[in-house]
Order: structure tokens, then sequence, then C-alpha cells
């Protein structure tokens, strides 16, 4: 029998990504349930990790954010999704088109969605610029929420829509640290939503995000003669090997499913 | 006698086979529908099997009137329609059918075959790919030739038996070079006897 504990069994070297720079030793995962996403990050994403989600308008970055909470509710980890651009109810109301949803996990609390502008109300936090202060209080409300219900998975959506109120660099930096390890300390992953536009030059609002969360997966619409492909990749994640390619992606009734990018022998540029 | 021979053949073939089926255009209308008496109803309806028909040649609704002439049940087959969105012709949707706008999205494709697998997860399960030659036309050997290699490798894991329909006359094309590359067996419906 195996009686090595699961954090220290040797972690498989992916084809790509991870090759000799893979850690010797294997982080306890959260099991995305997207089956494909989790083929690529060699089992899931490390627990705690902090993951940009970056995509331009209409790349289902929103939608993957769902996905992954709603399968990490049915797994039994309580899962939050703090909501600043668009009202729960409308997004409860687009998550019931998905066969992969179940209204009762939002019934019985499994899956809890909080819309940060009422939070923002009710906290008093209604300068257009948050102070250091008000930051602070945004970061204790949110590590009050995950500690009390449990939270281990949440999503931000969007921390652009954050980076907005948090103008300065620095204090955008900080926040990010100080939410990292709160959620970190809970064993909560999350997923930071970023908008960006459809031909970046960063990952997020102010570029320095990208530099503190633990991972990016970034999310682009590519054309081929004229066509769209939704296209995903991941472009680091601590902790773990992962693949380095390009997956085109669809939004399905059962989920998201990936396929390969082909390239027909072209290079990129090409 | 063609059809029975086709299907024996093909259900003779072990689980996670790929097999081309080789048409004479000469002959395009009787080969083709001996093709679909064989994998619909002497493979698909008898053993029991769901069939994911990737269509790019026709509509899936003439394909889909060819199956119900062979008694094949609408629960029985699942169709990929690549060509109805680009011949503009998409007034009355199949139920059983699921559409995409243009036959260069290949990943679609690959796509839309893993969720109707997924969809009707079935003990034994069939893909046809109908046909090669039309993929050809919209799409650059070398994509085509990557397409074939990922998807028949995808289906091969899942054990499901692909079968890839070919329009061929008697001189070697690219395309049934490259299908040679990555098919376990070619039947030529000719040279059964149709």
């Amino acid at each position: 029998m195996d009686t090595t504990p699961p954090e220290t069994v040797g972690a498989p070297l992916s084809p790509a990504g991870g090759g000799l720079m893979a850690p010797a030793t294997r982080l306890e995962r959260c099991v995305t349930g997207i089956e494909g996403l989790d083929n690529i990050l060699s089992g899931g994403i490390p627990r705690g990790n902090m993951v940009l989600v970056a995509g331009s308008v209409g790349t289902g970055k929103t939608t993957l954010c769902l996905e992954f909470l709603v399968r990490g509710a049915e797994r039994g980890e309580r899962s939050l999704f703090l909501s600043v651009t668009e009202a729960s109810d409308k997004l409860i109301q687009n998550l019931s088109t998905f066969e992969f949803f179940r209204t009762d996990l939002v019934t019985n609390g499994s899956l809890v969605f909080v819309d940060l502008p009422i939070l923002y109300e009710r906290l008093g936090l209604e300068h257009e610029e948050l102070s250091e202060d008000e930051i602070g209080i945004l970061i204790r409300t949110i590590r009050d929420l995950v500690r009390q219900l449990g939270v281990k998975r949440l999503v931000l959506d969007s921390l652009t829509s954050v980076g907005y109120r948090i103008r300065r660099d620095e204090r955008i930096r900080d926040f990010m640290l100080r939410l990292g390890l709160e959620l970190s300390d809970a064993g909560c992953t999350s997923l930071l939503v970023s908008e960006i536009g459809p031909t970046p030059s960063r990952y997020s609002l102010h570029g320095v995000e990208e530099a503190i969360v633990d991972g990016v997966i970034l999310l682009w619409n590519a054309r081929r003669q004229g066509d769209i492909l939704r296209v995903l990749q991941i472009i680091k994640m601590r902790g773990t090997s992962h693949s380095q390619a390009q997956y085109v992606i669809e939004l399905t009734p059962i989920g998201l499913l990936m396929a390969p990018h082909l390239k027909g022998g072209q290079m990129e540029g090409q | 006698m063609a059809p029975v021979d086709i299907g024996e053949r093909l259900r003779a073939l072990p689980g996670g086979s790929a097999v081309t089926l080789k048409l004479d255009p000469r002959e395009y209308a009787d080969h083709y529908f001996a093709v679909l008496n064989a994998t619909l109803r002497d493979v698909g309806t008898e053993t029991d099997a769901h069939t994911v028909y990737v269509t790019v040649t026709n509509p899936a609704s003439f394909v889909w009137g060819l199956a119900q002439a062979l008694d094949v049940p609408p629960e029985r087959i699942s169709f990929v329609d690549a060509i109805s969105h680009i011949m503009m012709d998409y007034r009355n949707p199949l139920p059983n059918a699921t559409y995409i706008e243009s036959p260069r999205a290949l990943e679609a494709i690959m796509l839309r075959i893993e969720y109707l697998l997924r969809k009707n997860p079935h003990p034994r399960s069939i893909v046809v790919i109908d046909s090669v030659n039309s993929l050809a036309i919209h799409n650059p050997p070398e994509l085509l030739t990557e397409f074939f290699h990922i998807l028949l490798n995808m289906l091969k894991s899942r054990q499901v038996l692909t079968v890839v329909l070919e329009v061929s006359d008697e001189e070697a094309s690219s395309v049934e070079t490259m299908l040679n590359l990555v098919v376990d067996e070619t039947i030529d419906v000719a040279r059964e006897g149709a």
C-alpha cells in the first residue's frame, strides 16, 4: 500500500510546460471539474492559488469562472461569486441555461452570490477612489465572508472593475498581496477576472496584477480565414507543471470543452 | 453482396479502429447508399450503437432522410452539420443535429463530436466523417492532416469506431496519402462489389 501523503507524491511531468522545471512535490489540487482544464493543469489548480482569468469581451471568462464554482459546489466546496459588473439575479438566470447548473446549489447555500456594489454601499465605500483604509475594510470584509462561510472557491468578476476604484499601482499591488494571503490562508482558490483589449500588451488594467497572482489563464478570439475561434492558454501557474499550448474552447450546455488549436504547420506570425 | 460485406467487415473491427471507406465517383449514389446501409444499419442499429454523423457534403436533413428510409431510430443518431450554414440552408434545423458555421472550423467539429459523445454515452459509438474530400475543399492539407491525427487518436482512446468516407478515383491523391497515415484500414467499396 502506498502510504505517501498526497502532497508529497511526485508530480507528473507534462509534455510541455513543466519539463525539468516541474516541482519535485505535488501540491494539493483544487480540481476545477472542467475536464480539459484539469488535464492541462496536471490535475487542477494548486489549492490556495490566486489566478487571473484575462480576456477580451465575449471570450468566456465569466462562464469559465461560473463553471469552476458550480463544479466546486457539487464537490462540497462552498463557492462564492463576487459580482461587480452584473447583478446576481441575471447571472443565475444565465446559468440556468447550462445543464451543469443546479438551482439547489444556490438555495442550499453551496453557491453564494454577492453583489459587490451592494457591499460597497453597506460598508460606506462610496468614494470614487478607495482610500487605503477603505481598501483595508474591503479586504477584511471579503476575508470574513470567506472564513465565516468556509468558502473554498472564490471568483471576483471583475478585478478590473475594482481596479478602477483603486487607481494607484502600489495600492492595487497591496490589495492583491493582502487578499491573496488571506485567501491562501483560508485554503481558498480564487479566480480574478481581468478585462483586457482584443490585442493586449498586458493581462490586466494596471499591468502589475499578473506579477502578483499565482497563475494567468488567457482567453482571446483568434481568427482563421475570417472565422473566429475562442482560444485558451495557461500563461503561468505556480506550483504545477502545465501545458503551454493553445486550446480552442466551446461553451456547451454540458460545460466548457477544449480541443487543441490546430496550426497546420504554421508558426505564430507566419 | 457489398452492403453486407462492408457491414461485416466494420463489425469485425476492434473498438477504437479507424477505417476509410473509398467510394467510386462513377457509382457514387449506389456506393453512398451502400455505405450508409452498412454504417447506420448493419453496424449502428444492429449492434445497438450510437452514431455521430459529421456531414460536410450534404446537409444533415438529407442524410437524415436516407437514415429514416433505413429505419434508423432518431435516438441512435446525432449529426454535426458543417455545411448547412455555409449553404445558407438553415431554416429547419433538426432536433438531433448541431450546426457549425463553417467546414473550416475544424476544432469546432472536434468539440461537437466530443459534446455529442458525452451527451449520448453508449457502450458502442461510431463517428462517420462524410467526407474527407469536402473537408479538403475548405482546408489546407497540413491543417487537415493535423485534424485527423488528433481526432482519430482521441476517438481511438475512447474506443469509438471511426469511419471516414473518401471519394476516390484510381490515382492516389494527397488526401488519400494523408488518410493512409492515420487510419487502420481502407475498404474499397468498389472492390467489395457494390
